[in-house]
């Protein structure tokens, strides 16, 4: 009988081929969409985590106003860095490996007749070391440039594909400001971040010429510092506080007008805000899971209803009830089985395809297949079986009366 | 309408009895006897035609018969086997095993070939598919419908399903054949072939038939009669067996 069944099953999925369809649609689009959200969001978590640590856990970051408050609000009050602060970092704190001072200006970059608006910095050469960048081709700044200022530029890629096209722009003379720099140097591609922007779209140049001719002061918005391997990041972030509040003349007991953040802490505010959205992602998933199944619910209730007459012939030309309900179980559990299988390949499909345009890894989470499917699966079986048992147990006249 | 029976000789024993059996729909106030205290004898290859108005009852007492109705009262033997003691899987396994059924809303599964309608019975017996095969087809082929066996009732004439309804009934070579009002949906010309196989299959099967009508011109095909009158049995129209 358990093969008579299947094939009873299998004949009337195949005879309402508009109704199996909806009831395996609705189980696709709640597994798939819970799996590709849950899967890109786990994946961009792991990206950033990743980018961050590469980007070097033993940098610090030294700016001015205070960092707790947020982007602005006390920052614009508090003086910014000068050049004799950065000396003073490199001359009194021990285990630095490189100090950056750095300032940065969003600008018109012009060559010939192209032209592209990108972020252009000025710092020193120490940049390349901190921020972990290396040279595609050229030369970096000498102590020369550095000193007398000149107008030396080193382009990111994007930059550089963006104004010269496939051409070699070393020797070229791109202009900032009415300011004509020389091109010494291109920087290796690093790519998109996982936030989405382009690290590629940047130039550098001496933060003496940017100091003098674009900002037109001495101000030094961040001073970024590397401190060598094996040395407490703690350890010299409360050094460089000590000695800026020395500097900055803060009185004991009063707050300090700058912040001194180690990488790690932004490590960890980053991957905590990547779980909050993961969390949300989550949720989303959640919500369409449960449209899903309550898409599953009706077809399958409104179904059953319709196939009370059905299930009134069967009887009367002699099934008995549990036959019914098994081929009303097996049909639910296969439609229901087929959509979830359907709805992992799809999901995960498509949480790869999204992965790779989103530069975020593909990291398979198999516990949320698993409650996906079994969720919609158990939905379909649910909903496909008790209302057919509730017809199963009339008399057949009654269900046969049923229109 | 009595008739006295020799319980030893089971040839007497009568097919189907029914003694003292009503059937109330509603409570209280409101219930309504749709049958009230009949008894009924119905003998092997009896070919039975049940009259009346509608409302009589008649109907009630065929679904009573089919077992797919439950009598309030009164006792429904079936070869001499109390069918109110029964289960409802036993009560399952009598319809599968003994009786046919043919409606008046030919009751065919929608969208299914007229081949996989007649096999249905068939597979809940449990028959090996290459016999379900042969038997099907050779009730196709006997109500002459052999050429229509793939396609759907959509696709079939109103006699058309009904000579698939019967192949159906038939499949199974059942004891009993119950049909109600198997002719009201259909013209004249359809429901005489109808008629004619329905006695073919009486005559030459042995079949027994029951059938519900109140087309006096069909209940001419019976062998024998049987008037309801508000839920009661017309003893002043009981006929006995045609010449």
């Amino acid at each position: 009988m358990i093969w008579e069944t299947f094939i009873l099953a299998q004949r009337e999925i195949r005879r309402n081929v508009l109704r199996s369809s909806l009831t395996i649609l609705g189980i696709v689009i709640g597994v798939a969409a819970v799996i590709t959200m849950v899967t890109l969001g786990g994946g961009a978590t792991a990206q950033v985590t990743s980018d961050i640590t590469k980007l070097g856990s033993n940098l610090l970051q030294v700016r001015p106003g205070q960092g707790h408050h947020g982007p602005g609000g006390a920052r614009i009050n508090a003086d910014p860095f000068e050049d004799d602060d950065v000396e003073a970092i490199e001359r009194e704190i021990s285990g630095l490996k490189a100090v950056a001072p750095s300032g940065s200006r969003k600008l018109q970059i012009i060559y010939g007749n192209e032209n592209c608006s990108s972020s252009v910095i000025g710092t020193t050469e120490d940049f390349m070391i901190v921020r972990d960048w290396s040279l595609d081709s050229g030369r970096i700044f000498t102590t020369g440039d550095m000193r007398a200022g000149k107008a030396v530029c080193i382009l990111g890629t994007t930059v550089g594909d963006k104004l010269f096209g496939g051409q070699d722009p070393l020797g070229e003379t791109i202009r900032l400001q009415k300011i004509s720099f020389k091109v010494i140097g291109v920087l290796t591609s690093k790519g998109q971040s996982s936030f989405g922007t382009d690290r590629d779209d940047i130039v550098l140049i001496p933060i003496r010429t940017f100091q003098r001719r674009i900002a037109g002061n001495n101000d030094i918005s961040v001073i970024y510092v590397s401190a060598q391997d094996g040395v407490s990041t703690k350890k010299v972030q409360e050094n460089i506080q000590l000695l800026m509040r020395e500097r900055r003349h803060i009185a004991a007991g009063k707050e300090d007008d700058f912040n001194v953040r180690d990488m790690q802490e932004i490590v960890s505010m980053l991957t905590g805000t990547t779980r909050v959205l993961t969390a949300l992602l989550s949720a989303v998933a959640a919500v369409s899971l449960l449209v899903g199944g309550i898409g599953i619910m009706n077809i399958m209730l409104v179904s059953v209803t319709e196939r009370t007459r059905e299930i009134g012939i069967r009887l009367a030309i002699g099934a008995l009830e549990r036959e019914v309900l098994m081929q009303f179980l097996v049909e639910a559990v296969v439609l229901s089985s087929f959509g979830g299988l359907c709805g992992i390949v799809i999901g995960l499909a498509s949480a790869a395809v999204g992965a790779h345009f989103l530069n975020v890894p593909f990291i398979l989470n198999l516990q949320i297949v698993l409650i996906a499917f079994l969720f919609s699966s158990a939905v379909g079986v649910l909903f496909g079986y008790f209302p057919a048992r509730k017809a199963a147990l009339l008399d057949p006249i009654d269900a046969l009366r049923h229109e | 309408m009595k008739k006295t029976h020799d319980a030893g000789t089971t040839s007497d024993i009568p097919l189907i009895e029914l003694k003292e059996v009503t059937k109330t729909y509603g409570q209280g106030q409101a219930a309504m006897q749709a049958i009230d205290h009949i008894d009924l004898c119905i003998y092997q290859a009896d070919f039975v035609a049940i009259m009346g108005p509608s409302g009589s009852g008649k109907s009630t007492c065929m679904n009573i018969l089919g077992c797919l109705d439950t009598p309030t009262s009164g006792t429904y033997f079936f070869k001499g086997a109390d069918v109110g003691q029964l289960s409802s899987d036993q009560r399952a396994l009598l319809r599968r095993y003994y009786l046919g059924f043919i409606f008046q809303g030919f009751n065919l599964l929608n969208r299914t070939s007229a081949f996989e309608n007649v096999e249905l019975p068939l597979i809940y017996q449990g028959i090996p598919a290459r016999d379900r095969r042969l038997r099907a087809i050779e009730a196709l082929a006997a109500v002459g419908l052999e050429a229509w066996k793939s396609h759907t009732p959509g696709e079939l004439s109103g006699g058309q399903q009904q000579r698939v309804a019967i192949a159906r009934a038939i499949v199974t070579n059942p004891g009993v054949i119950l049909a109600d009002e198997p002719t009201g949906n259909l013209d004249s010309a359809c429901s005489q072939e109808v008629m004619e196989l329905l006695t073919t299959f009486n005559q030459e099967r042995g079949i027994t038939i029951v059938m519900v009508t109140h087309e006096v011109e069909m209940a001419r095909y019976a062998s024998r009669r049987i008037h309801f009158i508000d839920g009661r049995i017309n003893t002043a129209h009981v006929s006995e067996r045609n010449p």
